[in-house]
């Protein structure tokens, strides 16, 4: 072992590491947007939707992330659609993680009584009120701790997009270690800094879970 | 059916919408599968009135309250609340209402429930607030001055700052009595408001309640409170088996009502009440 390796290599992980937190987070966002649409729509848009939705999360549940990214990153060039691996990328997390955090939602939402939502319907509210200020704010509040526990398992799912050639801590490390014949510093100071960042992000879910019972 | 006719005149002032009674129940039955839960129900509940259901358990007093804000959808029948079809359009082959029509009648109808329902996710004052902004279009100042002062006639305004989980069942029934009062309604609904609370918390309630109708709400009420049907109701319905064993005026019921179901329901009550 040599720590001058590491230190060495430190700023070029860093960065690529910066560069796996913002394609995650995008993944995330995308994650979210679409498992939301896609919850809402299943129990709300009737059985057109409600099947639709279904096949989606059976696919992006049931095929490996590695696969789908493949996929993705080789057909969308067939169809015409040429996309960076960048995008190709968070597109593959953003649609894998959208089909868990549909079902995180899903399974929320029957948490929250019937009674709530009776509420507002009695008050006359429409029923996009009713999603938007009732259900999705408590459904998001029981999420919390599973979406915490999304987001750390797409942030280390990230390290998969290495194999389209995008620089982030994984494919980042493999660059360093072929160059300079040192694989076992370099993935453990990878690995270092991804636990890093999931500490901070499992502390971040705690804050704002704390936050969220104050109320 | 111990048939006490409505002879006692509501009282009428000079406009003409009075003559239409608040809430017209016509024939009204329905069905849970093979299970027939409300029969041939007839009830007419005037502008200012309070009125009463009372029955045991399962004979259908709850689900012919949701019927009439249609939470519940009844088979046949109708009901009309200001002259209005409930939950249905008036041409022959009758078709379920737009949902936007049937959010233009449930603002005039406000409903409390055993349960409170309070979103958990919002303070007294927000929840309160919410249908204002939500269903009446205000501004956000105006309805949470609007809900400080309904949160004030209900005893709360302590309490705005306050998250349901916070107050008692008592302070939560009254903060949803006064979400409900905040929105104007002509006719509240009450599905057994004092069910779910600690014997001491009912009292508050009941004088909230009193307050409502003294000041000439139009009342619905499915509850177990003898004392209040005996005391506020004017009229009292009493159902069993999905129909309406005994109606009258709560002397009337209580004790002139020879219907055997009627005496049995009270002794039971009477018994339980009593030590």
């Amino acid at each position: 072992m040599k720590f001058s390796v590491i230190i060495d290599a430190l700023p070029y992980l860093l960065g690529a590491a910066v560069t796996t937190i913002w394609v995650s987070l995008l993944g995330v966002l995308l994650g979210q947007v679409i498992g939301v649409a896609v919850c809402v729509a299943r129990q709300s848009g009737g059985r057109a939707a409600d099947m639709a939705g279904g096949v989606y999360v059976s696919f992006f549940r049931g095929v490996p992330l590695l696969i789908q990214l493949l996929l993705i990153y080789y057909m969308l060039p067939l169809i015409g659609i040429d996309v960076p691996p960048l995008v190709a990328s968070i597109a593959a997390l953003g649609l894998a993680s959208g089909a868990y955090v549909s079902e995180i939602y899903r399974g929320a939402l029957n948490a929250v009584p019937h009674g709530q939502s009776e509420a507002a319907l009695a008050l006359g509210f429409p029923g996009r009120s009713i999603w938007a200020r009732i259900l999705l704010p408590q459904a998001f509040r029981i999420s919390v701790p599973a979406l915490v526990n999304e987001l750390i398992l797409l942030l280390k799912a990230s390290s998969l997009i290495s194999v389209v050639g995008v620089a982030e801590l994984t494919r980042t490390s493999q660059t360093i270690s072929a160059s300079n014949y040192r694989p076992l510093e370099i993935y453990l100071a990878a690995g270092l800094i991804y636990l890093a960042i999931n500490g901070a992000l499992a502390l971040f879910g705690t804050l704002v879970e704390r936050r969220l019972q104050q109320a | 059916m111990t048939a006490v006719s409505q002879t006692a005149t509501p009282p009428r002032s000079s406009a003409a919408g009075d003559a239409v009674p608040m809430v017209s129940i016509r024939g009204v039955g329905k069905s849970f599968g093979t299970n027939e839960v409300l029969r041939d129900i007839d009830l007419t509940v005037n502008r200012s009135e309070v009125v009463c259901l009372i029955g045991p358990s399962g004979s259908g007093k709850s689900t012919l309250l949701r019927c009439i804000n249609f939470l519940e959808v009844y088979d046949r029948g109708e009901i009309r609340i200001e002259g209005k079809l409930v939950g249905y359009t008036e041409d022959a082959p009758r078709r379920r209402l737009s949902n936007r029509d049937l959010r233009d009648l449930r603002r005039n109808v406000g409903m409390v429930f055993q349960q409170f329902n309070l979103w958990p996710h919002m303070t007294a004052l927000e929840n309160v607030a919410e249908a204002l902004v939500q269903v009446r279009g205000m501004d956000k100042a105006a309805a949470a001055a609007h809900a400080r002062r309904m949160l004030d006639r209900v005893g709360l305004a302590a309490k705005a700052d306050s998250y349901p989980a916070r107050l008692s069942g008592g302070q939560q029934q009254r903060v949803a009595i006064a979400r409900v009062i905040a929105m104007e309604p002509h006719l509240m609904l009450f599905d057994e408001p004092t069910s779910a609370l600690d014997p001491e918390l009912v009292g508050e309630v009941l004088q909230v309640m009193r307050d409502l109708a003294a000041d000439g709400m139009t009342m619905v009420v499915v509850t177990h409170e003898m004392g209040f049907a005996a005391n506020v109701a004017d009229k009292v319905a009493f159902l069993d088996r999905g129909r309406i064993a005994a109606f009258g005026t709560p002397r009337e019921v209580f004790h002139g009502s020879m219907e055997p179901r009627v005496q049995q329901f009270l002794q039971t009550y009477h018994e339980r009440n009593s030590f």
